[in-house]
């Protein structure tokens, strides 16, 4: 699914990768775990496209292709989906539209004709009520107004309407309380089918208690330092990150 | 007609306008015989002869505005042609064949039905053609409802009173040098009277007679709505015109007599220039309303076309509780520039105004928006609402507010809101991670920042509007 090599990159001329490696199958759920400013968020960003943040060695392969030769757009139709940390806004522009607009995209590239309205209205509602937000979220610009939990589940419903071959969720427990986190638990937890992968970045290993990772990985100084299984995530509530410091080249 | 006058009209044939009868068309300038031949090809009656002449001899004591936020080369106005006829159907297109495939590219991208590209790209239409009976079956029905919708020219034969009564009445031939001009040389434009009481059983457009639309660049609308009617009226194709870069300057005067309602909306879209600024049209443009007691006139304008758009929708509170709007859109790209607002004049009690602006910038372009409100001292308990907002696209471009309010009644409230954004690289970014390209994306943030003004427009509109914006925002990105 993804092969990660030797990975650099930087933020506005500041290193923040040196050299990262990762490799996830299909199916596989990976954390990855770390310090604030181990380049945990950089990793999604540079995986997605994100205007500012440079590739400056290495090399990444998604479903066989160069990803850093392809635009941001292109990679998200080809079925890399982030969920954002912090979701922004974008007034006046309804949900469904937006939606409807992500959906039909990844069909065209896809070689489908779009949903009709109907279609496509029926398919959101149903999804809405499995983020277990009301149907008039749909009608709402796109996270105009919602609260963190709202934004979060949204941008879980948005996972679902797109069905990603690559989900990466940054943060998203972030500001979340117990019930909120349950739901974005059960919505990811519904989708992981065997195929479908999933790198969860989190600082707290409450996360991995609902959405139980096959692979934990700890990002510290730009690279991986240890990775394990699901017991890595809980030594590490244990004991901290200070005792893998030494580690860090 | 007097004697004198056809006289006159006989020499001025002889001595300069010999080709000018042959070819229907003007030869370039502009002097008192340009203006006597106008209304003597239309066969004016006298009354309105002498008022164009008076308007003609103002406008020659009167000088061109520069306060407006734009620039431009100063505008001969000796070098352009001030009438010609309508081509006849044997100089147009035959078919959709012959015309520019570039344009057709345009309309097909706009999603205008293909009987409507033909009308605006001036093919010949004959009895054959649809619309013309579709144009028929409209007219019986508005002749029903006593509603009077023609060209302002068979107006002035049709119902000279109304005609007399009301043009000027509300622009007035020397309110500013653009009026002076239009009222000196107007060729044509449209016409409308709803009696009294009436419901107008339908929206009136343009595209009704798009035909006669090709008159000219001096347009004059009338319309006049008897007490306690209505009507929506809809101006503007929302194609381009490829015309060269040249002046149009119309004027628009509505009146709503008591309890009347009239909306007006209009997209306008006339040809831009290229994306160096070369070509494109001057718009310079009045339009102006006047509100009798209980009356309500509503506004609604999307700009996207023009070189140069100078346009201020305006409504004149006269009556009691009366009621003014203005929704508009105005978009720039390019090297195009806009000042555009609206002005409130409130007079009498207890009328209330809201005025929405939506300001949009790409490329190297300019927006201003340039808007007041008067409260006068008669305005008691009078109100205005304005929002002003700016969306920035790019770096290169500008946005600005020049608001003006005057209160001369302490009752009277008048609040203004404005704001300036910019669309923002965390929204791009977003539109683009769920799969979205960098137009469609840009064309949507915009879609949704013109979303309070697009609601007010009648719903086909509303859809081309959307379009028109996402074929204009073409190229605004990198």
């Amino acid at each position: 699914m993804l092969s990660v090599k030797g990975l650099h990159a930087k933020v506005e001329d500041n290193d923040i990768l040196k050299g990262l490696d990762i490799e996830i199958k299909p199916g596989e759920v990976h954390a990855i775990m770390g310090p604030n400013g181990s380049g945990k968020s950089t990793l999604g960003n540079i995986l997605s496209g994100r205007p500012g943040y440079e590739a400056t060695a290495g090399s990444i392969t998604f479903k066989g292709q160069d990803l850093l030769e392809m635009d941001t757009e292109e990679r998200a139709r080809e079925g890399l989906f982030l969920a954002f940390q912090y979701p922004v806004e974008i007034p006046g522009v309804s949900n469904m539209e937006f939606l409807k607009a992500s959906v039909d995209a990844k069909r065209k590239h896809a070689g489908l004709e779009p949903l009709s309205s109907v279609e496509f209205m029926k398919l959101a509602r149903e999804t809405s009520k499995r983020v277990d937000l009301e149907a008039n979220f749909l009608k709402r610009g796109v996270n105009e107004g919602f609260s963190g939990g709202e934004k979060k589940r949204n941008e879980i419903m948005q996972m679902m309407l797109l069905e990603p071959a690559l989900c990466i969720l940054d943060e998203t427990d972030s500001g979340l309380d117990i019930d909120a986190l349950q739901v974005v638990a059960d919505g990811v937890n519904s989708m992981r089918d065997g195929k479908r992968s999933f790198i969860v970045v989190t600082h707290y290993q409450r996360l991995l208690d609902y959405i139980v990772p096959d692979y934990v990985h700890v990002l510290a100084g730009g690279k991986i330092v240890k990775s394990g299984d699901k017991s890595l995530a809980l030594e590490l509530e244990a004991k901290g990150y200070g005792w893998l410091e030494g580690e860090v080249a | 007609m007097s004697q004198q006058v056809e006289n006159l009209i006989k020499k001025d044939y002889a001595a300069g306008f010999h080709s000018a009868i042959e070819s229907d068309t003007l030869p370039p300038g502009l002097n008192e015989e340009v203006v006597r031949f106008i209304s003597a090809k239309k066969g004016e009656p006298e009354w309105l002869l002498e008022w164009r002449l008076k308007a003609f001899r103002a406008w020659q004591e009167m000088e061109e505005p520069t306060w407006a936020h734009v620039h431009y080369p100063e505008i001969d106005f000796q070098s352009v042609s001030y009438f010609s006829s309508p081509k006849s159907m044997a100089d147009k297109p035959k078919s959709l064949d012959e015309v520019d495939p570039e344009l057709i590219a345009t309309y097909e991208k706009l999603g205008i039905p293909l009987h409507e590209q033909e009308m605006l790209a001036g093919v010949a239409v004959d009895a054959v053609f649809d619309s013309v009976s579709v144009v028929t079956t409209f007219r019986a029905k508005l002749e029903e409802a006593g509603v009077i919708f023609c060209p302002i020219s068979e107006a002035v034969h049709r119902c000279p009173e109304l005609v007399q009564k009301y043009l000027g009445s509300v622009v007035p031939q020397k309110d500013n040098y653009y009026a002076a001009l239009n009222s000196a040389v107007f060729s044509d434009g449209s016409f409308v009277y709803i009696p009294k009481g009436v419901r107008c059983p339908m929206e009136l457009s343009t595209y009704f007679r798009i035909n006669e639309m090709n008159t000219g660049q001096f347009e004059r609308t009338l319309i006049i709505a008897d007490e306690g009617s209505h009507v929506s009226y809809l101006e503007g194709c929302t194609a381009p015109m490829r015309d060269e870069n040249q002046l149009h300057a119309a004027v628009v005067e509505l009146v709503a007599l008591d309890g009347a309602q009239i909306k007006y909306s209009t997209v306008q879209n006339w040809y831009p220039g290229d994306s160096e600024g070369k070509g494109g049209i001057y718009n310079f443009v009045t339009k102006r309303g006047l509100c009798h007691a209980n009356a309500k006139i509503s506004w609604t304008q999307v700009e996207t076309g023009s070189a140069i758009t100078w346009k201020y929708p305006s409504c004149i509170l006269k009556g009691d509780n009366s009621v003014g709007e203005f929704y508009s859109v105005a978009l720039t790209n390019n090297c195009q520039q806009a000042d555009t607002g609206t002005k409130m004049i409130h007079l009498g009690k207890n009328t209330r105004s809201t005025i929405i602006a939506k300001g949009i910038s790409a490329g190297r372009s300019n927006s201003a928006y340039r808007g007041l409100v008067r409260m006068n001292p008669g305005a008691e308990g009078a109100r205005n609402f304005t929002q002003c907002d700016s969306l920035l696209i790019g770096d290169r471009c500008g946005a600005h507010t020049f608001p003006y309010i005057e209160s001369k009644n302490p009752s009277a409230v008048v609040e203004h809101e404005a704001t300036t954004s910019k669309v923002s690289d965390d929204q791009m970014f977003l539109c683009q991670q769920r799969g979205l390209d960098a137009e469609k994306a840009i064309s949507m943030i915009v879609n949704g920042f013109c979303r309070e003004v697009f609601k007010e427009l009648p719903m086909e509109f509303a859809v081309e509007a959307g379009k028109l914006l996402e074929v204009s925002l073409e190229g605004s990105v990198g």
